[in-house]
């Protein structure tokens, strides 16, 4: 039974995908097959992560990404940017420099998402004291891990913070901010510089809301390429205009690893990177670990800093962002002519939209609706499992023997995909050379299959 | 269907796998995630008894569409008095095993508060036996 996916940000563009696997050995909810010498992406096990993004060695693998020029469909055009973008650039570019030169780039307004921690940081405290009996309170800052604790660790799910990270709140408070100046809501149009594929997916696919405030994306590193060329070109013209809004070098730092944990009170970790927290969240569905009140969770190394779509080294990123906030703020700058009222924590309207309502969990684990028949096909998978090498070399299209079992009982695969299995059918006869032959070509695609031949003649 | 998982005294490091194996299982299967938290809570406390007191263990798991049964058989030292081992806070455990973060005397209490029948029966010396059924459909 397949169940409804998630939006997903990432593609396989198949033109360009060779078929060599890389993704799928470091998919981490194994949602990746190859078949017919492509890389098929399973929708319902897909967190969008990234990881598989990394590591493809021809750049087959893209994240969605609304045109630039969509900025122009609004009269007022937001930048909503994440502080790691500034951490992007070397350290004698100013924040002023930037966001002039975003300004110069279309935009109308440029606003720093970590404005809206002024609000959450106390909305945390007052959550965890109203939910003791959901300790430890899981951070909703990283839709990829929200993804994967809705698809892996179902029974987790209550565990998530109801509440909107910096991101929704910031773009909320902008819109409210610009709408109480008379503009209608059509001309308001927010976008946000995403270092990541799952900020997409969640902005086009909210989890625990209908639509998200934000009306587009623009990756990362399409738009450093932008805003640092014109910088480089027009270095003295970009220091006219002060910064908007200012962020305590605390705040600033909220998406880095430890940083929002550096706000909440009690027993608290900051986890990051997606294999690491996969581990603890084994851990803690068992309840080996107890007594925590609250967990910081993020997929990436360095947490935002290593997003997909960054482009600086996410230590000197991190480095930057931790030692110098302070100096792209100075005191000294003057009031930007259309700056916002800062978000203050008893905001109203920010208060009475800060939750999300209920996440859902939708396990990819499950290997059918009806227990009886699920209890049937776990049957088979261990049958299956005793018959297979247990190499994991995944030869046959799937990243490990688990895998392969499981995509057999559920029709999704057949037990000579297995290339152990196929050299014995072989030797009794039981299997043609012409069709084991067959049966690589539909895996890994004709090119490959047959290029010792083709290359040698024979 | 039917599992069978051995569990070494004395080995914390390995002390947990029987029930991360058997939460797998149980997602697999599509039984309710609050219920699959139970069971696994009951049977961690059970898979650490046996780690912390016993030389060893042998966990058997029978579920069927309505229900989950766990046997836990170990070879150790039994318990002498059932009902004062099932007081909250009670324990007999080593300091060095208390060291461990473990021996708090709460774990039974613990597995008889997330199944719901379970049964204990021992003989001082040789063995201890505990039983637990959790309902799907409770």
């Amino acid at each position: 039974m397949e169940q409804a996916n998630f939006h997903h940000a990432l593609k396989i563009r198949e033109d360009l995908c060779i078929g060599c696997s890389h993704c799928m050995s470091v998919c981490p909810t194994e949602a990746i097959r190859v078949k017919n010498g492509k890389s098929v992406l399973y929708g319902n096990r897909c967190v969008d992560c990234g990881e598989c993004f990394r590591v493809c060695p021809v750049s087959a693998i893209i994240i969605d990404n609304d045109d630039f020029n969509y900025i122009y469909d609004y009269k007022y055009r937001v930048a909503l940017v994440p502080s790691v973008f500034t951490g992007q650039f070397p350290e004698d570019i100013s924040l002023r420099q930037i966001h002039s030169v975003m300004l110069e780039l279309g935009f109308t307004h440029v606003y720093e998402v970590e404005n809206g921690v002024e609000i959450l940081k106390d909305a945390i405290t007052g959550y965890a004291a109203q939910n003791p009996d959901k300790k430890p309170l899981i951070s909703s800052f990283c839709p990829a891990i929200v993804r994967l604790i809705q698809v892996k660790f179902p029974s987790l799910v209550e565990n998530i913070m109801q509440l909107k990270p910096p991101l929704d709140i910031s773009a909320l408070h902008i819109r409210h901010e610009l709408l109480k100046k008379g503009i209608p809501d059509k001309d308001i149009g927010i976008f946000y510089i995403t270092p990541c594929a799952a900020k997409i997916a969640a902005i086009k696919d909210p989890v625990g809301e209908k639509d998200s405030p934000i009306n587009g994306v623009i990756n990362m590193d399409i738009f450093f390429s932008k805003v640092f060329r014109q910088v480089k070109q027009k270095k003295n013209l970009s220091d006219e205009m002060p910064v908007g809004s200012r962020l305590t070098s605390k705040s600033a730092c909220w998406a880095l690893t430890g940083g929002e944990a550096a706000y909440v009170q009690g027993r608290v970790l900051a986890i990051d990177e997606i294999h690491n927290v996969i581990e603890f969240l084994e851990r803690l569905e068992n309840e080996e670990v107890t007594d925590i009140d609250f967990l910081e969770l993020r997929a990436c190394d360095e947490s935002c800093a290593g997003g997909v779509l960054t482009i600086a080294n996410r230590f000197l990123a991190a480095e930057r962002l931790r030692n110098h906030t302070a100096e792209y703020h100075p005191d000294s700058d003057g009031k930007h002519p259309d700056e916002t009222t800062p978000i203050s924590d008893n905001n109203e309207y920010l208060l009475e939209n800060i939750t999300v309502g209920e996440i859902n969990p939708r396990s990819m684990m499950k290997l059918d609706e009806n227990m009886g028949e699920a209890m049937r096909k776990m049957e088979k998978v261990n049958r299956i499992m005793q018959l297979l090498p247990m190499v994991d070399c995944g030869i046959c299209g799937a990243p490990s023997c688990q895998a392969l079992a499981q995509d057999i009982a559920l029709g999704d695969a057949s037990i000579d995909y297995c290339i152990f299995i196929q050299k014995i059918l072989e030797q009794k006869g039981e299997l043609s050379l012409e069709d084991s032959v067959k049966i690589m070509q539909d895996i890994w695609g004709f090119g490959k299959t047959n290029k010792y031949r083709d290359l040698k003649g024979i | 269907m039917h599992f069978e998982f051995h569990v070494e005294g004395g080995n914390f490091s390995k002390a947990g796998s029987a029930s991360s194996q058997l939460k797998k299982i149980l997602k697999q299967l599509n039984v309710d995630p609050k219920v699959i938290k139970k069971v696994v809570v009951a049977l961690y406390e059970a898979e650490v008894n046996i780690v912390a007191h016993a030389y060893q263990g042998d966990i058997f798991i029978d579920i069927d569409t309505e229900k989950i049964e766990i046997k836990l058989i170990d070879e150790g030292p039994g318990i002498e008095n059932i009902e004062l081992a099932m007081q909250q806070g009670y324990s007999t455990a080593s300091s060095k095993v208390r060291e461990m973060g473990f021996g708090a005397g709460m774990g039974l209490p613990n597995i008889k508060n997330n199944c719901d029948k379970m049964t204990i029966s021992s003989e001082v010396g040789k063995s201890t036996t505990v039983e637990m059924i959790t309902f799907f459909n409770n």
